[in-house]
């Protein structure tokens, strides 16, 4: 198929401001986003910033708001845009921004820090380790994770609120204390530190983080609903908190 | 002159996929002050693009599996050009390397028995990949990236190492610069550990990501190290051909370790026409006997559609010249007639997704269309077994970066395991090195001060060339002359044309300013992609043999005189110099676990 041309408005400029700018640039057949992106930085704007790594979906490095809608650039094909369609490119808006489409995520790393590491119990008489598929997988569908922020960018509680930053951890790590939670070998109980610090309170369960996640992992239905139960059985039955106390079981 | 920052520290990591992570987890363990350098944010190095899995004989699906069969095949994948301690001490170590991230928080898949699965891979006798579905390499980089954080390492993110700097002999520091906002930064450090990985982005069809552009292969090679058999390439045989913005992008040879078959447009399972005289005592000669290896590996001989990387990948090579390849180029990789849809989405999701989203194929019901593309490079580094150093005290390299231990070819599966287990032994041989060391070397302002000029050049040039236009005719000329099949003539022609980029590069322009500009970024990547480029090069004209990933149309076979060599690099004033050196010879004992010979 011949090239075509296409209308890209990007987001130019850094902390201090900026607007879109508009371009024409050659897109072919199987295009994504990203490979427009780069067609761009290659022809006409040398300097125009954005993350990316591995262009397959597996390292979340180019998240972007395409037509306000938060994705990957590199898993955003162009043909799922009707043709003559402009199409815009911006930053994630819940991050302060470096410059052009590369934010400054430090938030996130910061975030990880404040969740105890995983913790396991002792081995197996034989000294193996044994876990049940079963067991594992609800862990594992949170493991594939990649990372990529699009529910902190998406989550409402940081997203319109900046204020709540200090309090509310967002969507990934509230997941990945799910996870380890559900790890069928941890013994760390971070409930307390789920409802307290990480601010599981804040979440009402809007799914705005399932709908945006790249790898379709079940964040609310499987993470957060499930972690919020924990948390309320922990708090509301002595007997349940009792039984836990006891066989160190979860 | 421009202000910098400066660190110091004991040891520094260069690098922070999963040889840098486990690296730096080893040297931070040992009460040493270590930091880690992430060319991307942390956690988005090249390692979270491995699928498969991790080779460990821990003999949790076949019991018959033990560290000598493991060390048989990566030697024989390796064409035995293989550093053979290496290679013994990765057979020997990766179960305990898979097993210790176990606890860290990694969840494998399992066996029925609650034991971690493994599964089947290119020349490995037996199911041997630890894995968790099509998407290892996330699992080993999140696993280690958390421990990592855990132990409150330093992660110096987005700084792209520009120059090592020496005191006297030994490693001093590294100078680079902060890649958000263009700030400039020094390091002071006892030790430096490489774990920087490969040069795939000197390729046109590649399934690496920006960062591979041969940073540490340049550092080592401008600190004084030497680099051995940069002519062995990995062509991996499955990559996405179509459509062309995805091409090179990397299939799984799980597909194929899970049943899937390659064909090509006649219909013909074409790698049975292939099998080489060397792997013929081990390799399946009916499609029958194929099949049945899946389930009884006892009394079946392995598939050859599972024969090593390197023969797989001329095989569709040959296949598309002779004119039985699909239209965009590429051959049939059919799982979706062989296995049930569930288990294909159960095993592969990450590839059915991929698939799915880039090609609009769903892999459940048609065929892939795949070709070759630039992978890794099995050279590299050259550094000492045991310890991974390289000969400049206080140099370390491990992964990816180094050479040695895949020989002329790798396996699939070895590299996540040669991450842990080489990332681990030079962080502790950096800690120890750091340790014994006693007071910091100085760092020498005046080396700094050029590495700060190097790196701010290409603002002040005269010249107006693009840095993106010269990288893609770099790519076109490693795609075109230093591909699968080799000449002489057309590396010679290489020679030149790299020569050629290498005097665009020193008038490179970059527009815009310093903070978060990939224009500059490349520029100074080109640097490193140009040299390396150059030492594969001239590797390639050296070896006149073919050998593993490293094919010579005029020179087809192996030739015995090049089975002892490594190709060695090294710098000498500002030219490269090539010779020719012995590897030591086997002792007895490992040389008996070859078994027949060719």
């Amino acid at each position: 198929m011949a090239a075509t041309t296409v209308t890209m408005k990007v987001w130019r400029g850094d902390a201090k401001g900026g607007a879109f700018r508009e371009y024409q640039v050659p897109s072919q057949e199987g295009m994504v986003v990203l490979d427009v992106i780069h067609t761009l930085q290659a022809t006409q704007a040398g300097d125009l910033a954005c993350r990316w790594n591995c262009k397959a979906g597996k390292c979340g490095s180019c998240s972007a708001e395409i037509n306000g809608k938060p994705r990957l650039m590199c898993m955003t094909r162009m043909d799922t845009f009707p043709p003559g369609e402009t199409i815009t490119v911006a930053p994630i808006k819940t991050f302060p921004l470096y410059r052009d489409l590369a934010c400054d995520v430090s938030f996130n790393y910061e975030r990880a820090k404040e969740i105890p590491a995983f913790k396991p119990g002792p081995k197996e008489p034989d000294g193996t380790r044994r876990m049940w598929q079963e067991d594992v997988e609800r862990s594992q569908e949170f493991r594939k994770c990649i990372e990529c922020f699009l529910c902190q960018n998406v989550c409402h509680v940081i997203r319109d609120h900046p204020e709540n930053k200090h309090s509310f951890a967002g969507p990934r790590f509230l997941m990945r204390i799910a996870e380890l939670e559900m790890h069928p070998l941890d013994t760390h109980d971070r409930l307390e530190l789920a409802q307290a610090k990480a601010g599981l309170g804040f979440c009402n369960i809007t799914k705005c983080c399932t709908e945006v996640c790249p790898e379709h992992i079940h964040i609310t239905d499987n993470a957060l609903i499930p972690l919020k139960e924990r948390v309320i059985s922990e708090q509301y039955d002595p007997l349940f908190w009792l039984a836990r106390k006891l066989t160190g079981k979860k | 002159m421009d202000h910098y920052k400066t660190f110091e520290y004991d040891v520094l990591v260069i690098g922070a996929g999963g040889a840098g992570l486990r690296a730096a987890i080893e040297a931070h363990g040992k009460g040493v002050r270590t930091a880690l350098i992430c060319k991307s944010l942390l956690g988005k190095a090249h390692t979270v693009m491995a699928e498969g899995g991790m080779a460990a004989a821990m003999g949790n699906v076949w019991k018959e599996d033990n560290w000598q069969v493991h060390f048989r095949d990566t030697m024989r994948g390796g064409k035995l050009l293989n550093n053979w301690r290496m290679a013994e001490l990765h057979a020997k170590e990766s179960p305990d390397r898979v097993l210790e991230l176990e606890e860290w928080g990694a969840l494998f898949d399992r066996t029925k028995d609650g034991l971690i699965s493994q599964r089947d891979f290119g020349g490995h006798r037996y199911a041997r990949l630890a894995h968790v579905g099509d998407r290892t390499g996330l699992e080993l980089i999140r696993t280690l990236q958390q421990r990592a954080v855990a132990l409150g390492i330093d992660v110096h993110m987005e700084v792209n190492v520009q120059r090592l700097v020496k005191d006297g002999d030994r490693v001093a520091g590294a100078v680079g610069y902060y890649r958000a906002t263009g700030d400039l930064v020094a390091f002071t450090c006892k030790a430096v550990v490489l774990a920087t990985g490969g040069v795939g982005k000197a390729w046109k069809y590649t399934s690496n990501s920006w960062e591979c552009t041969g940073d540490g292969m340049t550092l080592a090679l401008d600190a004084g190290a030497e680099l051995i058999d940069m002519e062995c390439i990995q062509f991996h045989p499955t990559g996405m051909v179509w459509p062309p913005s995805v091409r090179g992008i990397l299939v799984t040879e799980g597909v194929r370790g899970d049943g899937g078959t390659l064909k090509n447009t006649e219909g013909t399972r074409f790698m049975f026409n292939y099998i080489p005289e060397f792997f013929k005592s081990e390799t399946a000669d009916s499609e029958k006997e194929a099949d049945a290896w899946y389930e009884d590996k006892k009394n079946n001989r392995r598939t050859p559609d599972l024969l090593p990387r390197d023969e797989v990948a001329r095989a569709i090579n040959s296949e598309v010249k002779a004119g039985r390849g699909t239209p965009h180029g590429g051959v049939l990789l059919d799982i979706a007639s062989r296995r049930p849809a569930d288990y294909i989405r159960k095993r592969l999701p990450s590839m059915y997704h991929q698939f799915k989203e880039l090609a609009g194929v769903d892999i459940t019901k048609d065929a892939m269309e795949v070709g070759p593309t630039c992978h890794y490079i099995m050279g590299g580094v050259r550094v000492e077994a045991e310890t991974a150093a390289t000969r400049v005290p206080g140099l370390y390299a491990a992964g990816e970066v180094a050479g040695g231990l895949h020989g002329a070819n790798r396996l699939g599966g070895n590299s996540l395991s040669d991450l842990v287990v080489f990332g681990r032994r030079a962080g502790m041989a950096a800690a120890d090195y750091a340790k014994g060391l006693g007071a910091a070397p100085a760092l020498d302002a005046a080396q700094v001060d050029a590495a700060v000029r190097s790196l701010l050049s290409p603002f002040d040039s005269k010249g107006n060339e693009n840095p993106y236009a010269i990288h893609s005719d770099l790519q076109e000329c490693m795609q075109a002359l230093v591909g699968i099949i080799r000449t002489e003539g057309e590396l010679r022609k290489a020679l030149e044309e790299i020569a050629v980029l290498k005097q665009r590069l020193a008038r490179v322009r970059v527009e815009g300013g310093r903070a978060f500009n990939p224009g500059w970024h490349l520029a100074l990547d080109l640097h490193s992609m140009l040299s390396v480029s150059e030492a594969v090069t001239l590797g390639a004209i050296e070896r006149k043999e073919s050998r593993g990933g490293h094919t010579r149309d005029d020179y087809p076979f192996t030739d015995d005189r090049f089975g002892t060599v490594n190709v060695v690099i090294r710098r000498s004033d500002r030219a490269l110099g090539v010779s020719i050196e012995p590897i030591p010879p086997l002792p007895p004992e490992l040389k008996a676990l070859l078994g027949d010979k060719k």
